[in-house]
């Protein structure tokens, strides 16, 4: 079952080095992986996308806790959350395509960053499962290029993570 | 070397971190005088009470090991090789309870130390490895002796730094000594740039206490957890206590006795477990595990409550999980760390805590609540482990008098050194359970050997490192003629630094757990297993300028160790010439339950 991680960690080269050895050492999965310094600078905010039994999950947020640089760490599908990725798709834009793209990327509320003759350049925000059905819904042929940041989420109300 | 008792009392050894490092000679300094980054370095051991450091110049610690020069409360203690570095301070750390401390050089000093952090890591043992590195401008550039020391080290430390500015170091130390003596211990490596041990910074003294928002180990258990425990043990018919080494690495074993007294339920040691409770009382079990006894194995998969402490379910303590699981028990675990809590078994009762306070707050809580266990139910358990007793495990056949059977040299050790208060540290294979089924040992960390990762080669340094913690105590080291060459060069350093310790080798001749294993599961297909070319053991000792004895005869084995033992100030290698075809049994072979055992090759 997929499950979202968020990791509070302090800010200091090695650590995300640490949190990924830790994955790869232990046999974890990472879906998807996205780290920036939070409003307080010594610390990272990290989500982490993974799957795994209930069992694994548990030895995962244990191991996480673990790391001597690691603050926090909340297992956000346990409770409400909200999940927003980034994904920008470059895709082919010639002739009668223009149109269609300009209409899907709209559907998706999806926004044309950059243009050219032959191409656009759409941005999407979502949650994984919009971004992925944006990409079911064009013509597979027509994409030139994807780049998605991964998960990041956060909890919904009064779920709050801080130090 | 002296320490005056001044200097070591004013040091107050704080196991949680939280109590005030001492005033230290450091103190002097807090005027901010400039001093050298191994300056601080120096001062940084010392207000840890460091006595001694065992290490290998080179060049990327060579403005550290000058400042050793100048210095005269530590004592450096010059290895063969880094690997046995880290295990003499590892083993000091073990028998001592203290932070055992290394010193290597940058690239292959550190590569060297790998396996030792490793085995200290894997048993939890609290230690600093102190690593230089080449000057930070040089960091990335392929520099010679370079190499990523916090990388390299990454999966095999509780922590490790990579010190970029001098002015960091003291602050870093304190952290490094902190991770590595709370929570559960481990090692952790600092890595020093030779610029930055270089450098003079303006010197404030050594942190008295540390804080860290990211790493606060728990010490106490959850009180209602602990009352639950309580609850399970006394409706209990079929009761167990199973303990590893986190009774010893907590400093337990007074609470442990006195808990297992209390209840008069059975208890059994895993290997690193060994000596938290007395081998000699009626209550112990042996060993559990592959090469546990008997009663301690059937007792573990027929128990109906299970308290485990200090322990963490190891393969090979539990055989195949699935086995395992088929009886059906309560189990309570008590850990420091929730990470090895419902890791292999699933857990009913979980206490996250320091043992030493848990054991405390359960005593506490029994004798409150005047708690009773069920004396029926109790005695008919007993009854039925009284029965496997009975079985007598661990006979074996003695054989004739032209063969030494290696349990025999380890029976007859015990029997002459029970009361002598010895340390035994053993290398890893079939000695090395022999030595954990034969010696009975009643007191802790008197038993010092490589439980998690297996290291052969640790035997001698480990040795080493006690004998110099414990001058007035005999230390042996049980090993064999393949393990004992892994760090053979050590006895170089025993004759340089007068650490007389005696060598109980078991020469068999074969790499003897893998034979047997190579009897029992690939039909004798001996491959590799055999030891060809051996040196000539006793003249080898001589060469090291030691004591080398030859024993052949089973009646010549007590009279070698009388005769070793009395040659106090020289370390004595004793090349027992062992029955090449002999095995450990009890064994539970791979994928069987820990219930399954074969107990003599006529099981085979």
């Amino acid at each position: 079952m997929k499950h979202i991680i968020a990791v509070l960690l302090e800010n200091e080269p090695g650590a995300l080095s640490r949190v990924v050895g830790l994955f790869s050492a232990r046999g974890y999965n990472i879906e998807s992986l996205t780290v920036a310094p939070t409003e307080d600078p010594s610390l990272s905010r990290m989500t982490i996308q993974t799957t795994g039994s209930e069992e694994v999950i548990e030895q995962i947020t244990k191991h996480l806790n673990r790391l001597i640089e690691v603050v926090k760490v909340v297992d956000l599908t346990e409770g409400a959350y909200t999940e927003r990725e980034l994904m920008m798709v470059k895709v082919r834009a010639v002739g009668k395509e223009r149109e269609e793209m300009k209409r899907m990327a709209d559907i998706f509320r999806g926004r044309i960053i950059d243009v050219t003759e032959k191409s656009y350049t759409i941005e999407l925000t979502g949650d994984q499962s919009k971004n992925d059905a944006f990409l079911d819904a064009i013509e597979r042929g027509a994409i030139l290029e994807t780049v998605r940041t991964g998960s990041c989420g956060i909890g919904r109300g009064e779920r709050i993570l801080r130090v | 070397m002296e320490i005056s008792k001044a200097e070591t009392s004013s040091v107050i050894k704080s196991s949680s971190g939280s109590s005030p490092l001492a005033k230290s000679k450091s103190d002097v300094d807090q005027s901010g005088q400039e001093l050298r980054g191994a300056e601080i370095l120096i001062k940084a051991l010392q207000a840890e009470n460091v006595k001694y450091i065992w290490g290998y110049p080179g060049g990327a610690v060579l403005h550290i090991y000058d400042a050793f020069f100048k210095q005269k409360t530590i004592q450096h203690v010059l290895v063969r090789h880094e690997q046995a570095a880290v295990h003499a301070a590892d083993g000091y750390a073990r028998a001592t309870g203290d932070v055992g401390v290394a010193l290597v050089t940058s690239g292959p000093g550190l590569t060297n130390a790998v396996t030792g952090i490793a085995t200290a890591y894997m048993d939890s043992i609290p230690m600093v490895i102190i690593s230089g590195q080449v000057p930070t401008h040089m960091i990335g550039m392929d520099a010679f002796q370079e190499c990523d020391a916090v990388g390299i080290t990454r999966p095999v430390v509780k922590h490790n730094f990579l010190v970029k500015d001098a002015r960091d170091l003291a602050l870093t130390l304190k952290k490094a000594f902190h991770i590595a003596r709370s929570g559960r211990p481990g090692p952790v490596v600092v890595d020093i740039p030779k610029d930055v041990s270089f450098k003079k910074v303006p010197y404030h003294g050594y942190p008295e206490t540390v804080e860290m928002r990211s790493y606060n180990p728990v010490r106490k258990g959850h009180a209602g957890q602990i009352r639950k425990a309580l609850q399970l043990l006394m409706a209990a018919k079929r009761p167990y206590i199973y303990t590893g080494g986190g009774v010893l690495l907590s400093n337990a074993t007074a609470e442990l006795r006195q808990l297992v007294d209390m209840l008069g339920y059975p208890c059994t040691n895993t290997l690193m477990g060994l000596g938290a409770y007395p081998a000699s009382d009626r209550k112990f079990l042996g060993m559990l595990g592959m090469h546990g006894t008997y009663e301690a194995n059937n007792a573990m998969q027929n128990c109906d409550v299970l308290l485990a402490i200090g322990a963490r379910f190891d393969d090979r303590v539990i055989g195949n999980p699935k086995h395992f699981a088929q009886n059906e028990r309560k189990i309570i675990h008590v850990d420091i760390d929730p990470s090895s809590i419902s890791k292999r078994v699933k857990v009913d009762v979980p206490i996250v805590g320091d043992v030493k306070d848990v054991l405390v707050e359960m005593i506490a809580m029994i004798k409150e609540n005047s708690f009773k266990p069920d004396a029926d139910a109790l005695g008919s358990w007993w009854n039925t482990i009284e029965e496997w007793r009975g079985i007598n495990c661990l006979k074996y056949d003695h054989g004739t008098n032209d063969v030494i059977k290696p349990q025999y040299v380890v029976e007859t050790l015990w029997g002459m050194t029970k009361d002598a208060d010895a340390y035994i540290t053993s290398d890893v294979g079939q000695h090395q359970m022999w030595a954990a089924q034969y010696y009975r040992f009643d007191e802790p960390r008197r038993w010092i050997n490589s439980g998690g990762l297996g290291t052969m080669g640790v035997g001698i340094p480990y040795a080493m490192g006690i004998k110099l913690a414990k001058p007035e105590s005999e230390v042996f080291c049980i090993t064999g003629e393949g393990s004992v060459q892994m760090c053979i060069q050590e006895l170089s350093t025993c004759l340089q630094y007068n650490t007389p310790i005696k060598i109980v080798s078991l020469n068999n001749r074969y790499l003897g757990m893998v034979r047997q294993w190579q009897e029992l599961e690939y039909e004798g297909r001996y491959s590799h297993s055999y030891m060809d070319a051996l040196p000539n053991f006793v003249k080898l000792a001589e060469a090291y300028g030691h004591v080398g004895m030859l024993i052949e005869r089973a009646q010549d084995v007590e009279p070698a160790l009388r005769e070793a033992r009395k040659l106090k100030d020289r370390t004595v290698f004793m090349d027992f010439r062992t029955d090449p075809t002999e095995n450990v049994f009890p064994m539970v072979t791979a994928g069987k339950g820990i219930s399954e055992m074969l107990l003599s090759s006529k099981d085979l």
